[in-house]
């Protein structure tokens, strides 16, 4: 049985201007234990998969199970099993740190006011560095901190199952780095993890395998080593100070004088030589590397749909 | 789903808005309870001596039930609606809607804390007030009665503009446009009895009507309609309140998109 299983999930979202389509037909299923990546540029729709695995938002059509149990039928038990870190910065201003995890649990039926579940909670203040921020008011505590509440929060009740929508964001190396050893430790331990990030290269680090959303249907589904492989592995790196054939704009990526483009293998990197070449290009500081997650983000979200990779599909 | 599902955690979120107005407890409770004090020196030393209700009823004795009474459908309003806009405008409503509570959790704990400040709020005016003028407390159980239903009423209609509004401004019209007005023409300052007739038969409209004169009858053992008739009434209001509360939750009403 899949830890995570979307169905057919569709959602449509009617405005001033319409119906506007942010999830279309998305199938997919993740695998207990697993380190999943769900990635995708702004609108393309994570937020809203996560949301309707998360019972905050109805999906318009087809079914979320997670570990079996339907997200709208039976959302008690689904729920039971998530631990969800929100997108945004929120918080409870009117709770220290410790009563906030104290009556997170109590929802999830951990006891609030018998303090039964305070050896976990003082496990994870201490595996986040927030200790000594325990019995502080939730509004001293600085955005870094904050957001390593919002993690202990999603960790309180124990859930198998860990989402993490955009946990990142905004937030400094060093705690990026202790979030993920701990997230790494958990998914280590057993924990299914479901990701979504604007840092690819974190991604690609860390996620086993990876959905790629684009206009809210998956446009790739696959391991991440085959997602490297399978897609442009050369990058061709150089500065330069004039314009970029246009032929080329497709595959490339420009940072100020810096061009990175793509190629699939040898012959390609002498084509695009050649283009540079012709068109009077004269590139500085060329170097030759291995394509890394976000030059394969860009060609297929540049790129027109591909076929998906082995997509699980209950029965 | 069986009642221990449908009920779990309830608890743990009504200890939380307990403990939420509990910590700015001079704003949401010493506040209103001086508000009512400012309102019987103010009425009770112009009125004291020019006015007797139902025959031999001193005016400070008639204005103190009506004032408490108020005080627990203010505060009682205040507390679930105030609760969860501020929840729905900061974002921290996530935290409960990616719990696993049902709409009956959701209910009964809003609601819960919504009689426990607006109790809390009512017993503080009676005790500030005690010393102004006496009362009998002639019929106690009929004073728990509407008090509970009364704020019980005014929580779930509180749950109710909390779930609709998308500002604070919206929750402040609901106050001073419904809540505030129907509390101040439903007879806490005077007796319905003594209005003229077409004035009193559209106070008989307004179901606040029915809880101030039922909650002072339980002092005094007299009131301007049968505390049976008050009790159908706001028994029948706080049925249909409820049910369209329930409701709401259920299908997420402006929370779950």
């Amino acid at each position: 049985m899949p830890t995570i299983s979307f169905q057919h999930v569709g959602k449509t979202y009617s405005g001033a201007h319409g119906a506007v389509k942010a999830l279309d037909d998305v199938s997919f299923d993740i695998e207990p234990g697993e380190f999943f990546g769900l990635l995708g540029p702004n609108g393309a729709g994570k937020t809203t998969l996560i949301s309707i695995l998360a019972g905050l938002a109805r999906a318009s059509s087809g079914t979320v199970r997670v570990l079996g149990h339907d997200v709208v039928t039976d959302y008690a038990q689904a729920r039971r099993s998530l631990g969800i870190v929100p997108q945004e910065l929120v918080f409870d201003p009117f709770f220290s740190v410790r009563e906030a995890l104290r009556i997170q649990g109590g929802y999830f039926g951990v006891r609030a006011d018998a303090r039964a579940n305070d050896a976990w909670i003082d496990e994870l203040l201490a595996h986040l560095g927030l200790s000594d921020k325990a019995d502080a008011n939730m509004r001293q505590l600085s955005g870094g901190m904050k957001r390593r509440v919002l993690v202990a929060l999603a960790l309180v009740h124990r859930p198998p199952v860990i989402v993490l929508d955009e946990p990142t964001a905004g937030v400094d190396v060093e705690l990026r780095q202790t979030l993920w050893q701990f997230i790494a430790r958990l998914n280590k331990e057993g924990h299914t993890v479901l990701l979504t990030t604007h840092y690819l290269e974190e991604a690609e680090a860390l996620c086993g395998r990876i959905a790629m959303l684009k206009q809210g249907r998956v446009v790739a589904l696959d391991r991440t080593s085959a997602l490297l492989a399978g897609t442009a592995s050369t990058m061709l790196r150089f500065k330069m100070d004039a314009a970029l054939p246009a032929s080329l704009a497709g595959q490339s990526r420009v940072t100020g004088r810096i061009v990175q483009i793509t190629a699939h293998d040898a012959h390609e990197v002498e084509t695009i030589l050649g283009v540079l070449r012709n068109a009077g290009c004269q590139p500085e500081d060329l170097e030759i590397g291995r394509a890394d997650l976000e030059d394969v983000f860009i060609e297929i979200m540049n790129g027109p749909p591909r076929a998906i990779g082995p997509v699980k599909v209950a029965a | 789903m069986n009642s221990a599902s449908l009920l779990a955690g309830s608890g743990t979120l009504l200890y939380k808005e307990v403990l939420r107005f509990w910590k700015v407890s001079v704003q949401t409770v010493a506040a209103p309870v001086l508000t009512a004090i400012l309102y019987l020196l103010i009425f009770g030393h112009v009125l004291e001596d020019h006015v007797k209700v139902f025959g031999s009823i001193g005016y400070t004795s008639f204005l103190i039930p009506g004032l408490v009474m108020m005080s627990v459908l203010q505060n009682a309003f205040a507390n679930s609606s105030s609760s969860l806009i501020q929840s729905k405008i900061t974002g921290n409503l996530v935290f409960l809607l990616v719990a696993p509570l049902s709409h009956w959790a959701w209910f009964l704990a809003y609601v819960g804390a919504s009689v426990v400040r607006g109790l809390a709020v009512g017993t503080g005016v009676m005790l500030a007030t005690f010393w102004f003028a006496p009362l009998p407390f002639a019929q106690p159980l009929w004073v728990l009665v509407f008090g509970v239903a009364g704020a019980a009423l005014m929580g779930a209609l509180g749950l109710i503009a909390g779930l609709w509004a998308e500002k604070f401004d919206q929750i402040a019209a609901f106050q001073n446009f419904i809540i505030m007005p129907m509390t101040f023409l439903s007879g806490v300052f005077y007796s319905v009895g003594s209005l003229p007739p077409f004035w009193k038969g559209v106070s008989h409209l307004n179901p606040f009507f029915y809880m101030i004169d039922g909650f002072r009858y339980g002092f005094f053992g007299v009131s301007d309609v049968s505390p049976w008739t008050g009790l159908v009434v706001v028994g029948a209001s706080l049925l249909v309140v409820c049910g369209l509360c329930l409701r709401l939750l259920k299908i997420g009403y402006k929370i779950r998109h």
